[in-house]
This record gives structure tokens, C-alpha cells and sequence, in this order.
């Protein structure tokens, strides 16, 4: 079934019964020419331009849980592309045309949302860098500008301008950033891969990666042996313990990040606002409720749920930018594991077992990746060679110093 | 989330600095430009286990007595089992 306004139109007479699953609940086969690890955005991405872009449609997507169970159904669905680095800028402007395009593409409402990305600035020095920011990111074609305090005003009048301690000097706005509705985007790529014959299998975990000198042959999974010519892994914060299957030791360590949910509210804030003196950031939901968050937990986690150390700091932060705030009432809050990288940027890279690939390392970054992951993804894994806008996303870069560390942090992955 | 620093007894975890995996600088003698030595680092600088279990780290205490302690704590659950000061004549196996 197409959706389209007719299709609306239809149901509404028809009492709503037309609508039919999106996807198949798919069995696995014994054998496929591309195994994909992971049902999350990326690893669906991947399977959707697998068969679109590079015709291969013998494809399976095997999930442990169901789909969206992981962290593209826990993210604060902010979607950027303001990147200072050379290795980084191309990729993540790839990405914001992808999304531009994704609901057409897709036949599906991602609620994607260009209401802007505002980064504030409370410093000299600060305004600086984010002025460097915005030209490199102007050199390479993508949108940027820079605000002064009155222009951060009048387009944000509820901040703390007389905060003596922060005081907001402007910011660097990003108009073409935004939101979009996370499960709407792993709803709409797994229908969208199903819909070309690629297998979305879920609850079913792969538990080995088996090898025949040096190449990968198949995956042992819950659901028994899969055979497959070539095997991508794409599991976000569990990359270390899938890679440990094949032997291997990733520049990786994970960690929990927490996000909050408020009541819903009026409509109040309009853009992604960040603050600038600390880390947190804000936005607002359709359905009203204010989603932020803020610094990772420090120390490396796979449980799923923060401390209430980090939420306080995250409660300070708010009400330092957003007095208002200190009203607010909170419903819920959660944690997904992120897999931090040495240097904050992600990988798409062959690993040194034949046939075996690697998408990972995304930090808290990699939801406004996954149209440009899965489809560079999709290409090393179909043509065996990068895709020219991820060819800095190397497994070897670290040994070889050439390293992308937007922060200048170097090797401590709880401070990217 | 309590911490038992050795020196310091019980404090807040926010008075700690984590500096990840435990992981032992390599051996320093010889050739430290050659292969081998370059490829060991590199290793100990990038390459982490990551485990999903009983994992060994390094701690600072940045707010309290300065010291680096080594803590034991399992990433599923965030139980700390145990916390060790880091002291000059240790065994470079048990750092
Ligand atoms: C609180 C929070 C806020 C965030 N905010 C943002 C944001 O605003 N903007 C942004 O760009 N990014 C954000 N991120 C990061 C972003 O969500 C992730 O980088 C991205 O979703 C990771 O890719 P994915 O969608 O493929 O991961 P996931 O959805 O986690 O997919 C990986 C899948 O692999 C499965 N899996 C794992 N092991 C196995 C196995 N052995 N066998 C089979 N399946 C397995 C998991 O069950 C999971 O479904 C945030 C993350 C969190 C947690
Ligand atoms: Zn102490």
C-alpha cells in the first residue's frame, strides 16, 4: 500500500481498516548474499539502498529485539549538519540532503522539520570558534549563520540574557537543521527495504561470527546458522561485544547517555536551542512536551540507565539558559548506550576479516547520520571501496594519526 | 553513586574524574620508533576490550585527595566491587 492523500481520504470513510503491516515478520533463510547486524536506523538504511541504490536485494536485517528497540527509538532527534572538519563536513551535508529528500523517497512521514539549530555563545573566545565553525561549514556549502544577542532575542526571547555568570553574547544558527521523528524513520526504512525483499528478522540475536581462513562465512544467531557471502555490523553502543565474535578489539568504549521528556507544554520553543557555558539542549515535540538532555554518565556503561548526578547537572544547565524551566515537570527519562569513539567520529570501514564490515563508533551523534551511514554503507559493502564523502571514517586512523577530533579531546571518549 | 576512596572514604561520584579502561602503558625499552613499539602503543592508546561485565579502570580523585585509584566495576550494573589506590611499586600486570 502507497500512502497518499487519497489513501487518507479512503480510510477515513472506511472506518480506518485499510491500513496493512508496514513490514513482513520475516523468518530468516539459510543463506543471503548480505547479512546486516542490527535493526536500528542505520542498519535498515543500509539494507534500503542495498537493494535501491545498488540493486542487491538477497539481504537480511537481523535485530536481537524489535525494531526501534534501540537508540534511534531513544534519541532527542536533532538533525544537523554544522561540522568544522574537512573528513566530517561533506558526509554530514550528504546526510541533511538525504533527509531533505526522505519522506518523498521513503513514501513515509518522518516528520522531518527544519525549524533550526541554534548553538548560543557566551564568550570572545567562544564566538570565535563557532565564527571559524560557520565559515568552514559556508566554504564546504552548507548554511550558516551567525547571530548577535539581539538577533539570538528576537528569535529566543524566553533565554537568561542577564545571566551574570553566563551571559549570552549570540549564536551560531543553522536554519536547515531541525528535528524529525525517530520511529517514523525505522518504521519508514524497514518498510521501504521489505517493500524491495530485503528480510527484516526480529527477536533473533547474532551469537557468533564463523570464519574460514580469514573470511567471514555466516552468522550463528538464536535462530540458527545464517549463511552469508558478506556480513555488515551496525549495532551502535554493542559494537565492542559483537566485534570480540570475530576476535576483534575496537577504539571504543560505551557509554550511557540520558534524555528527559516534560509534560506536554503550548507551543513555547520553536528551534533546537544549545547552550553554549555547559552542555545541554532543547527542543520541543509536536506533541508538546520538551525533549532534552545533556552529558554523557562518566563512566562506561551498558545498563541502559544514567545517575542522578548527571540529571542534576542537566537541571542546572536548563535553568541557567531557561529560567522557565525551574517550573517544568518532568515524565520520563532514559538511557541508551553509546559507543564513544577515540576520537568522537564514527567508522565505515572493512575489518580485517574478509567480507566482514563495520559501521560504528557514532557517539551521540549518529541519528542525523543514518540516511548518509546507511548509505555509504551500503556502498563500501556493494563496491567494496569508500564512499568518497566517508573516506576519512577509517578503522586504521588512529594507528596512522589521522585522527578526527572535532574537540580537540583527544583520546578520552567520555569527554567527545 | 558513592565512591570509597581509600584515603578520602565515602564521596560523591561528582568529585571523580574516569579515565576509562585500565590499561598498562607499554613496556618503554628499545626501539621506540620501530614497528613493533608504534604498533604496541597505538594499541594502548586506542584499542579497548570494552567489556560488558567486571571491568578494571582508572580513576582520579580531581575534587578530593588528587589520587589515581583503580576501581572494579561492572558495566551492566554499575556496581563497584572494589577501589584500589595506585601506588609507584605496583606490578605494571595489576594496573
Ligand atoms: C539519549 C540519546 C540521545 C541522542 N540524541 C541524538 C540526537 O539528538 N541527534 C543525533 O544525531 N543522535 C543522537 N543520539 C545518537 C543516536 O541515537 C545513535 O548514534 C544512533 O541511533 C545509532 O545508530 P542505530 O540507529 O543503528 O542504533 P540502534 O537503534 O541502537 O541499533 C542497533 C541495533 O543493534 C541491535 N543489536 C545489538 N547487538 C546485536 C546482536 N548481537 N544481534 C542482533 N542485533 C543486535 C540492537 O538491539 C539495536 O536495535 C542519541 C542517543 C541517545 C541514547
Ligand atoms: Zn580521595
Amino acid at each position: 500500500m502507497k500512502f497518499s492523500g487519497f489513501e487518507l481520504l479512503k480510510n477515513a470513510f472506511t472506518g480506518q481498516t485499510g491500513w496493512t503491516p508496514h513490514w513482513r515478520k520475516a523468518e530468516p533463510k539459510s543463506s543471503y548474499d548480505v547479512v546486516i547486524i542490527g535493526g536500528g536506523g542505520h542498519g535498515l538504511a543500509t539494507a534500503h539502498y542495498l537493494a535501491k541504490e545498488f540493486g542487491i536485494t538477497n539481504v537480511a536485517v537481523i535485530e536481537k529485539g524489535w525494531i526501534g528497540s534501540g537508540n534511534v527509538g531513544r534519541n532527542t532527534t536533532i538533525i544537523r549538519s554544522n561540522y568544522l572538519l574537512p573528513g566530517n563536513i561533506p558526509f554530514y551535508e550528504l546526510g541533511m540532503k538525504l533527509w531533505e529528500g526522505l519522506e518523498q523517497e521513503l513514501n513515509y512521514n518522518a516528520m522531518v522539520s527544519q525549524r533550526g539549530v541554534l548553538n548560543l555563545y557566551h564568550s570572545d573566545a567562544q564566538r570565535d570558534a563557532f565564527a571559524r565553525r560557520g565559515n568552514a561549514m559556508r566554504l564546504h556549502g552548507v548554511d550558516a549563520e551567525l547571530l548577535d544577542r539581539d538577533a539570538v532575542r528576537t528569535m529566543a526571547p524566553f533565554l537568561d540574557f542577564n545571566n551574570a555568570r553566563f551571559p549570552i553574547q549570540g549564536g551560531l544558527l543553522q536554519r536547515r537543521g531541525g528535528t524529525a521523528r525517530h520511529d517514523a524513520v525505522v518504521w519508514g526504512y524497514a518498510r521501504a527495504a521489505d517493500k524491495r525483499g530485503v528480510d527484516v528478522v526480529e527477536n533473533c540475536e547474532v551469537i557468533g561470527l564463523r570464519q574460514d581462513n580469514g573470511k567471514i562465512i555466516g552468522v550463528e544467531t538464536t535462530k540458527g546458522f545464517i549463511d552469508a557471502k558478506r556480513v555488515g555490523m551496525s549495532v551502535a553502543g554493542n559494537s565492542s561485544r559483537l566485534a570480540s565474535l570475530a576476535g576483534l578489539r575496537l577504539p571504543i568504549e560505551s557509554y550511557v547517555l540520558q534524555a528527559f521528556v516534560s509534560e506536554s507544554l503550548k507551543p513555547v520553543i520553536d528551534c533546537v536551542v544549545t547552550f553554549g557555558a555547559g552542555h545541554f539542549y532543547i527542543s520541543q515535540s509536536d506533541k508538546g512536551s520538551l525533549v532534552f538532555g545533556g552529558d554523557l554518565d562518566p563512566y562506561p556503561s551498558y545498563a541502559q540507565r544514567g545517575s542522578l548526578a548527571v540529571f542534576s547537572d542537566v537541571a542546572e544547565n536548563a535553568i541557567a539558559m531557561m529560567p522557565m524551566l525551574g517550573r517544568l515537570r518532568i515524565l520520563r527519562s532514559w538511557g541508551g548506550i553509546m559507543d564513544m569513539s577515540m576520537d568522537g567520529s564514527p567508522i565505515i570501514d572493512k575489518t580485517p576479516i574478509e567480507g566482514l564490515f563495520f559501521n560504528g563508533g557514532w557517539c551521540y551523534g549518529g541519528f542525523k547520520a543514518t540516511p548518509a551511514a546507511g548509505f555509504c554503507f551500503a556502498h563500501l559493502i556493494a563496491k567494496g571501496a569508500h564512499h568518497p564523502v566517508a573516506a576519512a571514517y577509517r578503522l586504521d586512523r588512529f594507528a596512522t594519526g589521522r585522527v578526527i577530533d572535532e574537540k580537540g579531546a583527544g583520546p578520552t571518549p567520555n569527554l567527545h | 553513586m558513592l565512591i570509597n576512596c581509600p584515603y578520602c572514604g565515602l564521596r560523591d561520584l561528582t568529585e571523580f574524574v574516569v579515565a576509562g579502561e585500565a590499561v598498562a602503558r607499554p613496556d618503554a625499552h628499545g626501539d621506540l620508533d620501530g614497528a613493533d613499539a608504534r604498533a604496541a602503543f597505538a594499541d594502548a592508546v586506542y584499542l579497548r576490550e570494552n567489556p560488558a561485565g567486571v571491568h578494571r579502570e582508572h580513576w582520579f580523585h580531581a575534587a578530593g585527595c588528587q589520587s589515581w585509584l583503580l576501581v572494579e566495576r561492572d558495566t551492566r550494573t554499575h556496581e563497584i566491587i572494589r577501589v584500589d589506590a595506585i601506588s609507584a611499586g605496583m606490578a605494571r600486570e595489576t594496573l
